[in-house]
């Protein structure tokens, strides 16, 4: 192995180090048998046991898996019309109008749909965080699908109609299970974003209902106790399978 | 001529280009028609109109006498086949062939019965539980075809439908075509840009042009009299010989070949020809005769010539040959008689003749 080989596994050990030590040591302290996070004293699963028994991360969770599953379903349908919308017609504006909330900075958007609330008159609480985390979500659906759809052969659909069936019947058994993979991880990619999302769920909760991110910061602003370590450890876990199942069904990464 | 299929003076602009130009045409039941041209002269578009993938800007079609165009494409009761075949992917072969009779709802065992019929007659009747990715090229065209069969259509349009295959394959499947369309009496409306392929296949060829139809006749009409130095070069081989007509005399004209002199050709039929106007005479390789010296008998053209080049082909050898007016003619001999592939060598004097019937006159 020559120098400049060497120095090359160097970099890329010092950056993925860089990128998972810290995570890695959260998961570590979730399973240690003490109070303090500075010194290793033994295994022991008694914090992800306090969590169960702890009624404010359990609310917070459930609020959060029902966030993340309203808004990745409604953000698939409307992403997925608009996804298609894209690829059909071509329009200029549109991509724009649809991705314009991916671009955007979370606490302009959290800022902006706040306002946006308050002057509707609209109570703060799980109906404005839905609302709220459909507008981000229907973007990375929307690309997700009409990356997919371009993979699509127009021909294939022409080649429906032409058979016999009508615009419908083309859609729900040509196009929709040719387009089901893209859809699938535009929904995991939604369902992600939204149960991850901080920034936008702060501005946008009001009082009362919580949500994972925002539980587990109100927890460490007091410190970090080896409880948050252990739900940390149990979110990250939810993502990786989450992104790992994105990732498989990312057109890419698809034979066909 | 019961006219199943009538096309008038349809017209197709994309963004101020004019892909078709007021192309008319009919078409019989049970015929096997092509439409035969050049790349990009608009064969793809008039199919798609037909099929109902896209509008006309002008003009009509009409199935059965009667206008369709306000049809979409799923009520036509005519058929595509894909230059790349558009079988489903995510389908069995089997599901690929009901798809047009669950559209249709017929109940499970009449298309239990007919998929399987339709199988056994492009012969695949043990691939029925296979996807199309485990199919090779020739097997999805069968597969494409027995799924635009399985209803019946009143028509079957096929774009380019052997191009993907091998030149073995293909001629086998073309065959194949032939036999099909003979037994079940479909009419088939073909596109092809291989005039070889045309000329084999079809009862009625229409050769196109720049979105216009040059000339639509049977394909031994149309070798033998084409209408136009388009159509005389697109389809075979064919010498091109300008000139200009001197003298009407019955039914043979009078013919001045620039730099070689007056030659006596048939009047060609359905053609005015005025005298003094500009013309070419179109002769084919295999009916010119070169030989060392004349024989006087019927010929009537005979020029000097030197062999310029020559290309062996095993059942016939193409040489080019030089006449005195620097232009090159191609003459095809037969290599009938063994160990006599080289009549001639590159460099010898020869004499360049055709009978008076042998060219064909198209007037520029
Ligand atoms: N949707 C379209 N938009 C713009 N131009 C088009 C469109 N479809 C076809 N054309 C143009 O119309 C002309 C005819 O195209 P068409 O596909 O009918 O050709 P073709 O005869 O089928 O050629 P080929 O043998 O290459 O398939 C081409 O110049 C093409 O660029
Ligand atoms: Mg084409």
């Amino acid at each position: 192995m020559n120098n400049k080989n060497r120095l090359l596994i160097f970099t890329a050990l010092a950056v993925y180090g860089f990128l998972y030590l810290p995570l890695l040591i959260v998961v570590v302290y979730s399973f240690n048998d003490s109070k303090l996070n500075a010194e290793w004293v033994g295994f022991s699963l008694k914090w992800y046991d306090k969590l169960f028994h702890n009624n404010e991360i359990l609310s917070a969770a459930g609020n959060s898996l029902i966030i993340a599953g309203i808004s990745a379903l409604v953000a698939t349908v409307l992403g997925t019309l608009a996804g298609m919308a894209m690829y059909q017609y071509r329009l200029k504006v549109l991509p724009g109008l649809v991705l314009a909330p991916i671009a955007m900075p979370d606490i302009l958007m959290g800022v902006s749909l706040l306002l946006f609330f308050i002057m509707l008159n609209m109570s703060l609480g799980l109906i404005s965080i839905i609302l709220a985390h459909i507008t981000f979500c229907i973007g990375f659906v929307a690309l997700s699908v009409q990356a997919r759809m371009s993979g699509i052969d127009r021909s294939l659909t022409e080649a429906a109609r032409d058979l016999g069936a009508n615009p419908w019947q083309c859609f729900r058994m040509i196009t929709l299970p040719l387009l089901a993979p893209g859809i699938l991880a535009g929904a995991l990619m939604a369902f992600t974003l939204s149960i991850d999302d901080f920034v936008v769920t702060f501005f946008v909760a009001g009082v009362g209902s919580s949500t994972l991110p925002l539980q587990i910061y109100s927890m460490v602003k007091i410190a970090v106790t080896p409880e948050v370590n252990a739900i940390s450890t149990l979110l990250m876990l939810l993502t990786l399978i989450l992104i790992t199942l994105v990732a498989r069904l990312s057109p890419g990464a698809l034979r066909s | 001529m019961f006219k199943l299929l009538e096309i008038k003076d349809v017209s197709r602009n994309f963004a101020g280009f004019t892909a078709l130009d007021k192309v008319s045409l009919a078409i019989a039941a049970g015929e096997f028609f092509t439409l035969l041209g050049p790349s990009g002269c608009g064969k793809t578009t008039l199919l798609r109109l037909i099929a109902g993938f896209d509008q006309p800007d002008g003009g009509d079609i009409l199935l059965d006498g009667k206008s369709i165009i306000a049809t979409p494409p799923e009520r036509r009761p005519l058929h595509t086949i894909f230059q790349n075949y558009a079988l489903f992917p995510h389908m069995t072969v089997a599901d690929n062939v009901a798809f047009p009779l669950r559209m249709v709802g017929c109940n499970k065992a009449e298309i239990e019965r007919r998929v399987s019929a339709a199988l056994k007659d492009v012969s695949l009747p043990d691939k029925a539980g296979h996807y199309p990715d485990a199919l090779s090229g020739g097997q999805k065209q069968r597969i494409a075809i027995a799924r635009a069969l399985v209803n019946r259509p009143r028509l079957l349009l096929l774009d380019e439908p052997l191009s993907a295959l091998d030149a073995k394959l293909r001629e086998q499947m073309q065959l194949e075509l032939i036999k099909l369309q003979k037994e079940i009496g479909i009419t088939f409306v073909y596109v092809t840009h291989d005039q070889g392929e045309a000329l084999a296949l079809s009862h009625r060829i229409a050769v196109m042009n720049h979105g216009a139809i040059a000339q639509v006749d049977e394909p031994s009409r149309l070798y033998g009299f084409p209408r136009s130095r388009f159509v005389a070069d697109f389809i075979g081989h064919c010498n091109l010989l300008a000139g200009k007509v001197m003298q009407l005399q019955g039914d043979r004209v009078l013919v001045e070949l620039a730099g070689l002199g007056a030659v006596q050709v048939m009047m060609p039929p359905d053609v005015t020809v005025e005298v003094g106007s500009a013309c070419t005479l179109t002769l084919r390789p295999e009916k010119i005769n070169i030989s060392s010296s004349l024989s006087q008998d019927e010929v009537q053209a005979h020029f000097k010539g030197v062999v310029h080049d020559m290309l062996y082909l095993g059942d016939v050898t193409v040489y080019k040959v030089e006449l005195v007016n620097g232009m090159l003619v191609e003459a095809l001999l037969a290599n009938s008689s063994p160990g006599r592939a080289r009549f001639f060598e590159v460099g010898d004097q020869v004499e360049v003749a055709w009978l008076s019937d042998a060219g064909h006159l198209v007037m520029d």
